[in-house]
């Protein structure tokens, strides 16, 4: 009895010495896109399989409010699919490093009964239905690049992003490249004021997929990860070099390849010159400050990104259909990255 | 003789009695500062806008966050009209429903029914809200459109492209939405109007009918208008359902079939991703109208309510 008392106490003290290690472990908070919650949580879980010292807790609340959490210094790092601008970098009161960890893309997707193949659109064709200047889908812009394809006499139905998102960013980035009238009449950002008279805004990606579905007629852009997993049939795009390109995680790592130099104050892919490049990508950012008070912490931090901006953290992008960096960006991240003080 | 000993057990006040008035008490004070604290929180929230729009934003119909341009006016219409058209359908349906659980349904059917009314409440919004975009909005866009415009399409009111969301197809959501809080209150007042009232009536020789029209529905007029100011109450607020089967689309347009916005949309929609200080503050002075269209509203009931008791 005494024995096995005392056995007991041995044990519980061993269990108890084996957990410490293991109540020490550190758990970093990030908030922000949640265009990068999938990846993220996919990545981040491999990353504690890993290390299991290390967890990560990401918070999908958007871009903006990851950026408030991060200025109010709330999170060990925020995420954003559009880099911190001036004014936030100001507000933020302390060098900002801005990394790129992950990328987009936006494809067209149609409904069109009735019409097999599929629709190849020039980026003149997409601005000006976006405009409101082309209204219907046998409008001869649209037919000279769809010969084979017996057009309806029907109006269009434009179907955009209601919520903020980095998709309409992208999105509304690339008709301000590709329409001079897109970019004085509107302009780029996360919400715009859409001008087309058909304009019906739907939320999130499944909102605007599940609007063009219903809808004969309507055109809408929606993320390329939501395309993949739902097998939606999506335009061909002409793009800066002339060629036809469908929205692939490899046409859009494309585009992405064709600028290994991206910053934050230039990071604009779309449009980009490639002969397989997709001309609506764009990338998705986490963002940290420079100087860290606690060092060991700052460690871990730098370990953790280092390991998701890399090539490791990077081959989990592909299992939730999401674009892998290319790798020169990929060494650009590391090179923002090694910037910390750690 | 009585009175003196009357009057000190009266005086005596156990402790239990003062702690549990001053719960009481505290409670309601607790919630008359939460509005004062809200209102102050949305005035400041909005302050940057408010100083850099002035009035104007009540009026200006336009939305543009780049060019930092905002208007209110397209968003108040949105939400005035929905919870307009959700409320005449609602009490329709509603007090129909709730004069048949209560005079007319047998037993064994009024009891599941109101179970399964009632039922409706707990539903999600969500859930009306996918419903509404996957069922009611392709239903409005090949049958009741075409069928209305057919008849009624020369009038503004139903003119134009019909895109399945929009104005009508939100208010019907909405009607759906605030039926059960109208029928369940409704039902309970109608069931409160005495016996005897009706027994007068049969016995005058009016029919069911008539009773119910002429006799218990007057009489439980002031309950059931109640019964509606609370459904317009969670109409006017409503969110994600709306959200997705109005269009959000920030313009004024005649017909209920065009897309339109509400106060509440707009700022679900657009919140999370608003990063500009002037935008976020706007956005702010959206939930500030929203809260003021919430009280005028709410006030200007109370106020019909008063002036129908003051007739009885």
């Amino acid at each position: 009895m005494k024995v096995s008392l005392l056995r007991c106490l041995t044990m519980a003290a061993a269990a108890v010495a084996l957990t410490v290690p293991a109540a020490a472990a550190t758990q970093l908070t990030g908030a922000g896109s949640s265009f990068d919650y999938p990846f993220f949580s996919k990545a981040f879980y491999i990353y504690n399989q890993k290390n299991p010292d290390v967890t990560v807790n990401y918070q999908s609340i958007g871009s903006g409010g990851g950026i408030q959490q991060f200025t109010a210094r709330n999170v060990d790092f925020g995420a954003t699919d559009v880099p911190m601008n001036a004014e936030e970098l100001a507000r933020a009161s302390a060098p900002v490093l801005q990394v790129p960890v992950t990328l987009g893309g936006a494809a067209i997707a149609y409904n069109l009964p009735g019409v097999s193949g599929t629709l190849r659109l020039t980026r003149e064709v997409v601005a000006g239905i976006y405009l409101g200047k082309i209204l219907k889908w046998n409008d001869p812009a649209i037919a000279k690049v769809n010969r084979a394809m017996n057009l309806p006499d029907m109006s269009i139905v434009v179907v955009h992003r209601s919520d903020g998102s980095g998709t309409s960013y992208i999105f509304s980035d690339f008709l301000s490249h590709v329409s001079p009238e897109w970019k004085s009449k509107v302009g780029t950002g996360k919400s715009v004021s859409w001008p087309a008279p058909s304009a019906v805004g739907a939320k999130g990606n499944e909102g605007v997929a599940g609007q063009v579905r219903s809808t004969p007629g309507a055109i809408g852009y929606v993320e390329l990860a939501y395309v993949i997993e739902n097998h939606m049939p999506a335009a061909l795009l002409q793009n800066r070099a002339g060629k036809w390109v469908a929205c692939t995680t490899e046409t859009v790592a494309a585009a992405a390849a064709t600028k290994p130099e991206v910053s934050a104050t230039n990071f604009s892919i779309v449009d980009s010159g490639g002969a397989s490049s997709y001309p609506i990508s764009g990338y998705s950012w986490v963002v940290i400050y420079k100087n860290q008070s606690d060092r060991n912490r700052a460690k871990i931090l730098y370990g953790a990104l280092s390991w998701l901006a890399g090539p490791q953290g990077q081959e989990n992008a592909k299992s939730v259909d999401y674009v892998p960096l290319p790798r020169n960006v990929q060494a650009t991240a590391q090179a923002t990255l090694n910037q910390m003080q750690r | 003789m009585v009175q003196p000993r009357f009057r000190r057990v009266a005086r005596f006040v156990s402790p239990a009695d003062r702690g549990f008035a001053a719960v009481v008490y505290g409670g309601s004070i607790l919630f008359a500062l939460l509005i004062i604290g809200l209102f102050i929180e949305l005035v400041l929230g909005s302050w940057p806008s408010i100083a850099a729009f002035g009035p104007s934003f009540i009026w200006k119909s336009s939305w543009d966050p780049i060019t930092s341009n905002f208007g209110a006016l397209p968003m108040i219409y949105g939400t005035v009209v929905t919870s307009l058209i959700a409320i005449v359908l609602a009490a329709v349906i509603g007090i129909m429903a709730a004069v048949f659980l209560a005079d007319f349904a047998p037993r064994w059917l009024s009891a599941p029914l109101s179970f399964l009314i009632e039922l409706l409440a707990a539903v999600p919004s969500v859930v009306y809200g996918l419903w509404g975009l996957f069922v009611l909005a392709p239903f409005v866009r090949t049958a009741i459109g075409p069928a209305v415009q057919k008849v009624l399409g020369w009038t503004p009111l139903f003119s134009g492209p019909v895109y399945g969301v929009g104005l009508l197809t939100a208010g019907i959501i909405l009607a759906l939405m605030i039926v059960p809080t109208v029928t369940a209150i409704s039902r309970d007042v109608v069931a409160a109007i005495s016996r005897d009232l009706r027994e007068a009536s049969m016995a005058l020789g009016a029919t069911k009918w008539e009773t119910a029209t002429r006799v218990v529905l007057p009489a439980a007029r002031v309950g059931i208008f109640g019964s509606c100011v609370l459904g317009l109450g969670r109409a006017l607020g409503e969110t994600i359902a709306v959200t997705m089967v109005i269009g959000n689309r920030p313009e004024i347009s005649a017909s209920l079939f065009a897309p339109s916005y509400t106060l509440a949309s707009v700022i679900a929609n657009e919140f999370t991703e608003a990063t500009t200080s002037i935008y976020i503050s706007a956005l702010i002075e959206l939930g500030l109208i929203l809260f003021v269209v919430s009280i005028v509203v709410n006030a200007l009931a109370r106020l019909m309510i008063w002036s129908v008791r003051g007739s009885t």
